[in-house]
């Protein structure tokens, strides 16, 4: 369930930053600083990236082929592609349109101690991650809470258990946070007399916001994105829980190829596929940010 | 000089969380006019500042601007712009970006704001930065670009918010120079906050005092320095020896026991009062020439002249001059009769913010 934690990218985004920072001064004692995390990422991350491509790239005796790769072509493969972009997409511009809006109050409010933000945000996710969704689970299902208030209420019956319903909600739910702190963060740090400058020259709330504060906000925009979008098209632990077996998102087929079916090379190669069109949509949040503005909001 | 009234202040008072920052200020600007806010931090300058912008409402009072009542009016709909301390600049466009923000507002063709764009690059002096981005610029530079990206709008009023604060005494001297020229050439009316008294002597036209929400006083840099009305300008301005003393009675005041004449009238006979006298207009000459005698108890080289302490009638008195006295020698001190300056002993209200700052 591992690559279910989204916490997992902002470390590694986090540390490339750090380092990159480091670098230029007294380089020699901070490189040996890095050194357990150069052997962590060694071992967990690129070591298994390169096996992935190894299983990816051959078929089961090892021969070199392109079977795997061109197998997301198949009817099945390619729906639940579809459907997982669709999904992650979905929840990912719900997620902002929550996340937006809430950054701002937050940040309106002036709060002197950010910890107090950082705790209401992170506070659900003291509990475990499968916890929570089971929970969704209970709350949905034909006879869950929901219904049951509904039916005393002699009201229809809400049938949104095993539905893509369902399993954007459980996205929402679970991704939401990471989609508020870098908001929230980049507004907060965006000076308050940059805002009255603007006001100052004639812009008035909109054309403030529109001109200044959203393009100004632009990098916690994306990595809020990046955190959102990504956990949710590799997530197959939601779609199994809220959307039973019914429906199938890539996770979930890559999660069969390795489980249920043991076949590896098919697996790697379809985790290869999902990874391009990561990598595809995330440079093209980017571009098209830069592009926006005409100039590097980085 | 056009004497116009064209910004007025009537009864403004402001206060936050109970913590009184201006207490019932009347104020009013001339057209054309350079008028510095000078005061400690704290003391109501900035706030003051912000209320003319717009970016703080008044609890009471009224704010005219050309005839009109703007009290309530949004920042974007007054006609007057402001430059802000820390340069505020907007970081993800380039300086070109930043200083056609106005422009592109008020839908100014584009022949018309590169026109601009390249007029105001060329007044501040940075021809041929307008595809760079602000974080590429120094911080002289940058608030050059602020001050820009301010005057092209052509607003009446320019208010400058401590614009010097974060730059580096060289540099701040250079601007000062900078910002006088720029006032001269486009003959608006400039409102200057700032806490250095040489600041403001060196550009101002008229400089209003603050303390405590207060004003101390308003009056042209001569007339603060030379004649400063309570002893806190006179502390704030410049260097000077502020002495209880008691008005003898017309044209002759008593400090420290000796009877020293003076050009004041109207204190009545025997009244406290409140002396300042500047370490510059202290003559020394030989100790019996001198009304009061005294002992040198410290001597420092300035440069341009000598910084001395004379012990006489147990006061510590802060003389500068160009001649030398050696530490220990006994020496005359002489003032002349209008180098003195007599002051009322605070009784108000508004004078007892003077003593509190004082503690």
């Amino acid at each position: 369930m591992n690559n279910e934690n989204p916490l997992r990218n902002e470390i590694v985004t986090q540390d490339k930053k750090a380092k990159k920072k480091n670098v230029p001064a007294s380089a020699k004692n901070k490189t040996l600083l890095a050194t357990p995390y150069g052997l962590w990422m060694a071992a967990f991350i690129i070591i298994p990236l390169i096996l992935v491509l190894y299983y990816g790239l051959t078929d089961g005796n090892g021969n070199f082929t392109l079977d795997n790769l061109t197998l997301i072509a198949n009817p099945i493969n390619r729906k639940a592609l579809w459907l997982s972009l669709k999904l992650s997409v979905i929840s990912t511009v719900i997620c902002l349109l929550l996340a937006y809006p809430l950054a701002l109050i937050l940040k309106s409010m002036k709060l002197k101690d950010n910890s107090f933000i950082v705790m209401i945000v992170i506070l659900p996710m003291w509990m475990n991650f499968l916890l929570r969704t089971i929970a969704w689970q209970n709350i949905l299902e034909k006879n869950g809470v929901i219904n049951t208030i509904l039916e005393a209420l002699h009201l229809p019956a809400l049938n949104i258990i095993n539905t893509p319903t369902a399993i954007v909600l459980g996205m929402v739910y679970n991704f939401l946070p990471f989609m508020i702190l870098p908001i929230y963060n980049t507004l907060a740090k965006i000076d308050d007399n940059v805002i009255n400058a603007a006001r100052d020259l004639g812009a008035n709330g909109w054309v403030t916001f529109k001109r200044v504060i959203f393009p100004l906000s632009m990098p916690g925009v994306i990595s809020g994105i990046t955190m959102v979008f990504v956990p949710s098209l590799t997530t197959f632990a939601i779609s199994t829980i809220l959307g039973g077996s019914k429906i199938v998102l890539i996770g979930n087929v890559i999660e069969q190829q390795f489980q249920k079916l043991g076949n590896w090379n098919t697996g790697s190669g379809l985790s290869l596929v999902l990874m391009v069109f990561i990598l595809v949509s995330m440079t093209a949040v980017a571009k098209y940010d830069k592009d926006s503005e005409g100039t590097n909001a980085w | 000089m056009v004497n116009n009234k064209l910004i007025d202040l009537i009864n403004i008072s402001k206060s936050y969380n109970g913590n009184v920052i201006i207490d019932d200020l009347n104020l009013y600007v001339r057209e054309n006019e350079f008028l510095t806010f000078l005061g400690p931090s704290g003391c109501g300058k900035t706030t003051t500042l912000r209320m003319i912008g717009g970016f703080e409402t008044p609890d009471q009072g009224k704010i005219i601007f050309d005839g009109k009542d703007i009290t309530k009016l949004p920042p974007n709909e007054r006609q007057l712009n402001t430059v802000f301390q820390k340069y505020a600049l907007f970081t993800h466009m380039t300086i070109a970006e930043n200083i056609a923000f106005g422009l592109k507002i008020k839908k100014k063709s584009k022949a018309y704001i590169d026109d601009k764009i390249k007029y105001a690059l060329k007044l501040v002096n940075l021809d041929g930065y307008g595809n760079r981005m602000p974080d590429s610029l120094s911080g002289g530079q940058q608030q050059r670009i602020a001050i820009a990206r301010a005057i092209v709008n052509e607003p009446k009023v320019l208010l400058l918010d401590e614009p010097l604060g974060a730059l580096d005494l060289k540099l701040r001297q250079d601007m000062q120079y900078e910002l006088i020229r720029l006032k001269n050439e486009l003959g608006i009316t400039f409102i200057y906050v700032t806490h250095d008294q040489e600041e403001a002597l060196t550009m101002s036209d008229t400089i209003m005092v603050m303390n405590q929400g207060y004003i101390q006083q308003i009056g042209t840099p001569e007339k603060i320095y030379n004649e400063p009305e309570n002893a806190f300008v006179a502390d704030f301005i410049g260097e000077s020896n502020i002495i209880g003393a008691t008005m003898v009675r017309d044209r002759l005041v008593n400090i420290l026991g000796a009877n020293f004449p003076c050009v004041d009238e109207g204190f009545g006979e025997n009244k406290p009062v409140d002396v300042v006298i500047r370490p510059e207009d202290i003559d020394l000459v030989a100790p019996e020439d001198g009304i009061i005698k005294g002992r040198v108890t410290s001597l420092i080289f300035k440069g341009v002249h000598y910084e001395m302490d004379v012990m006489a009638n147990g006061y510590e008195w802060l003389v500068h001059s160009t001649d030398l006295s050696p530490v220990g020698s006994e020496v005359g001190l002489r003032v002349d009769p209008f180098d003195i300056q007599i002051m009322k002993k605070p009784e108000s209200v508004d004078e007892e913010a003077v003593v509190n700052n004082e503690q």
